[in-house]
């Protein structure tokens, strides 16, 4: 518990620091390796993600792009016989440090899932779970942060006069951009998104798109994708991920214009995938 | 069955022409059949229904003829039940309190046990552990309740009379203990998969938004498995109350409105199985026992509905309330 506390500490030290040079990436993944028991999902990653920007992983399905994801908040290590080798440091702090505690880091690295997944609670007590395990506890500031949130994440014109209504009425780009609220409610520093829009029809994934665009204002954010277009929409940088590794990563209208390597542009012009 | 010609590409203007299966050939004979395997269904899907009504239809039958010399009143709530003496005395109020009475202690045992081993089995043990340790449980429903009364009467009433120092060791604490060893398994297997049951994503959103396992738990887990936890728990209690075998060897037999937990009591269905063989047919006596199993059938019946009314009441479906 000590140890763990400390390395919060060490991390909360990071964060109120004013940033000396701003360019600095907000991540850092260094020779990363991953592997499912025997079987190696991710090879030799190296990557760095910038701040206040859009970043897409794409890539076909299995190759390895969601579990990259999962690494970066550790829910990887939910499954038994995960392993990590190599580096990934974020904001200058291995996330994989053995004194490195995977709440802290959670609280600070939100997530939004593929499928929308609401707590069958209220709207309100959807996007106030965060806050309140921070042991927030006064309405007034709980008022306030939920507010704050549902009008970030676009949703509080429509759910304002049901707030203590279910969750669960809610339409599925509804649910989704409210667990887009719940997740920015912990007012984290990157927001990672597992193909937030792949169970949403046209309309709600256009709103979903609009607000990640929005959203990088005040956040990082790397989401999955397998929708290419949505990268080339979204996105500032690309990572194009095939069989466990990086195959090539740079400026959005670089890799879709003219890719480097030939896998990526074969993936780009769909000749598999 | 009807024929659907294999879809075909048809490539440029020289493809070749599809062959249509003709859509009137279809055999009669597969109607046929198809109804009388309705019918099969039909029947089977009635025929407990059926059983249950004409049981049912019986027992009151018989049950009912009881009141044209007794009444409601004196039958309910009557203190003594003297069915043999003349004039006999038909009061099941000591056997209700001696149901009761066995019912509550026994759930106070099995419920925190029961609910216990569930949130072990759920969320603390290992995948291994949790193989082998739930079958193990569920190993436990099968025990036969002739077995678990015999070891009550031979083993734990001996025991309890030497420790306390008590003229009998087979008294209400004895016959909750076995009850409580017979209900373990139903509330903990029920509540187990309520746990289970929880959608994994839900479990990560949680996780996600940085929970501990603990706060996933307490917030997340158990909210959304309470209702399947609440009839585990009501369908435990209904089986110790329904329970015979067990409260007929170990409860002590004694008609009496227990004060403590060393008495002797005679729970309801133990009353049913022990007299019946002994009393003659058409008998006060005979209709008393049937009323007796009137009383019964409604409390379990009531304990059933209560679980059926919680499983649908907190199902976390539409208005959220927590």
């Amino acid at each position: 518990m000590v140890k763990a506390s400390a390395a919060a500490q060490s991390l909360e030290d990071t964060q109120g620091r004013p940033c000396a040079k701003p360019e600095r990436p907000i991540i850092e993944v260094r020779g990363l390796n991953f592997y499912y028991g025997d079987f190696q999902a991710l090879t030799d990653i190296n990557m760095t993600v910038k701040r206040n920007q859009v970043t897409a992983l794409i890539g076909p399905s299995g190759c390895g792009k969601s579990t990259f994801l999962r690494l970066l908040n550790r829910m990887n290590e939910l499954i038994p016989g995960t392993r990590v080798e190599g580096e990934l440091l974020f904001e200058g702090i291995n996330l994989y440090d053995p004194h490195v505690d995977p709440v802290d880091v959670r609280r600070r690295v939100g997530m939004v899932f593929q499928k929308p997944n609401p707590f069958p609670k209220t709207i309100y007590n959807n996007v106030a779970y965060g806050p309140r395990l921070h042991g927030l506890k006064e309405a007034k500031n709980l008022d306030s942060i939920v507010e704050r949130s549902l009008k970030s994440a676009a949703l509080w014109d429509e759910v304002k006069d049901i707030l203590h209504q279910s969750a669960l009425g809610l339409s599925g780009g509804q649910q989704q951009r409210l667990c887009i609220a719940r997740a920015i409610a912990m007012s984290p520093e990157v927001l990672l998104m597992d193909e937030p829009t792949s169970a949403l029809d046209p309309i709600a994934t256009s709103r979903i798109e609009e607000l990640v665009k929005e959203l990088k204002q005040s956040y990082t954010v790397i989401i999955v994708t397998h929708n290419m277009q949505q990268a080339a929409r979204v996105s500032d940088d690309t990572a194009f991920f095939y069989m466990g590794r990086l195959v090539e990563m740079g400026p959005t209208e670089g890799i879709f214009t003219k890719p480097q390597k030939e896998q990526t542009e074969h993936y780009i012009t769909g000749r598999f995938g | 069955m009807l024929q659907i010609p294999e879809a075909q590409v048809i490539v440029g203007d020289n493809a070749p022409p599809v062959a249509v299966a003709p859509l009137t050939k279809r055999k009669v004979t597969s109607t046929v059949q198809e109804a009388r395997i309705r019918r099969v269904f039909v029947v089977s899907g009635f025929f407990s229904v059926i059983i249950m009504a004409l049981i049912v239809l019986f027992l009151f039958k018989e049950g009912l003829g009881l009141f044209s010399t007794v009444s409601v009143k004196d039958f309910l709530f009557g203190e003594f039940w003297y069915p043999t003496y003349d004039p006999s005395d038909f009061g099941i109020l000591p056997l209700i309190a001696g149901s009761m009475a066995v019912t509550v202690i026994s759930s106070a045992i099995a419920v925190p046990l029961g609910v216990g081993a569930a949130l072990y089995l759920g969320e603390v043990a290992g995948n291994r552990t949790r193989e082998i340790l739930k079958p193990a449980v569920e190993l436990l429903a099968s025990l036969p309740s002739v077995v678990l009364g015999f070891v009550g009467m031979v083993v734990i009433a001996p025991l309890m009379q030497q420790w306390w120092d008590i003229p009998t060791g087979l008294n209400v604490l004895n016959a909750s203990m076995m009850l409580a060893i017979m209900a373990i398994p139903t509330i903990a297997s029920i509540s187990e998969d309520a746990l289970h049951s929880v959608p994994r994503d839900l479990v990560e959103a949680s996780l996600a938004l940085g929970a501990t396992r603990l706060e996933t738990l307490t917030r997340v887990i158990i909210p959304g498995a309470i209702s399947g936890m609440g009839t585990g728990v009501i369908l435990g209690m209904s089986r110790a109350m329904g329970e015979t075998m067990v409260v007929l060897m170990v409860a002590g037999g004694a008609a009496q409105i227990p004060t403590s937990i060393f008495e002797s009591v005679r729970p309801l269905p133990a009353t049913i199985a022990a007299e019946m063989g002994e009393t003659p047919f058409g008998s006060e006596h005979y209709h008393a026992l049937f009323a007796i199993g009137i009383v019964l059938f409604l409390l379990t019946m009531g304990f059933n509905l209560v679980a059926a009314y919680i499983s649908q009441r907190f199902h976390q479906k539409g208005a959220a309330t927590l």
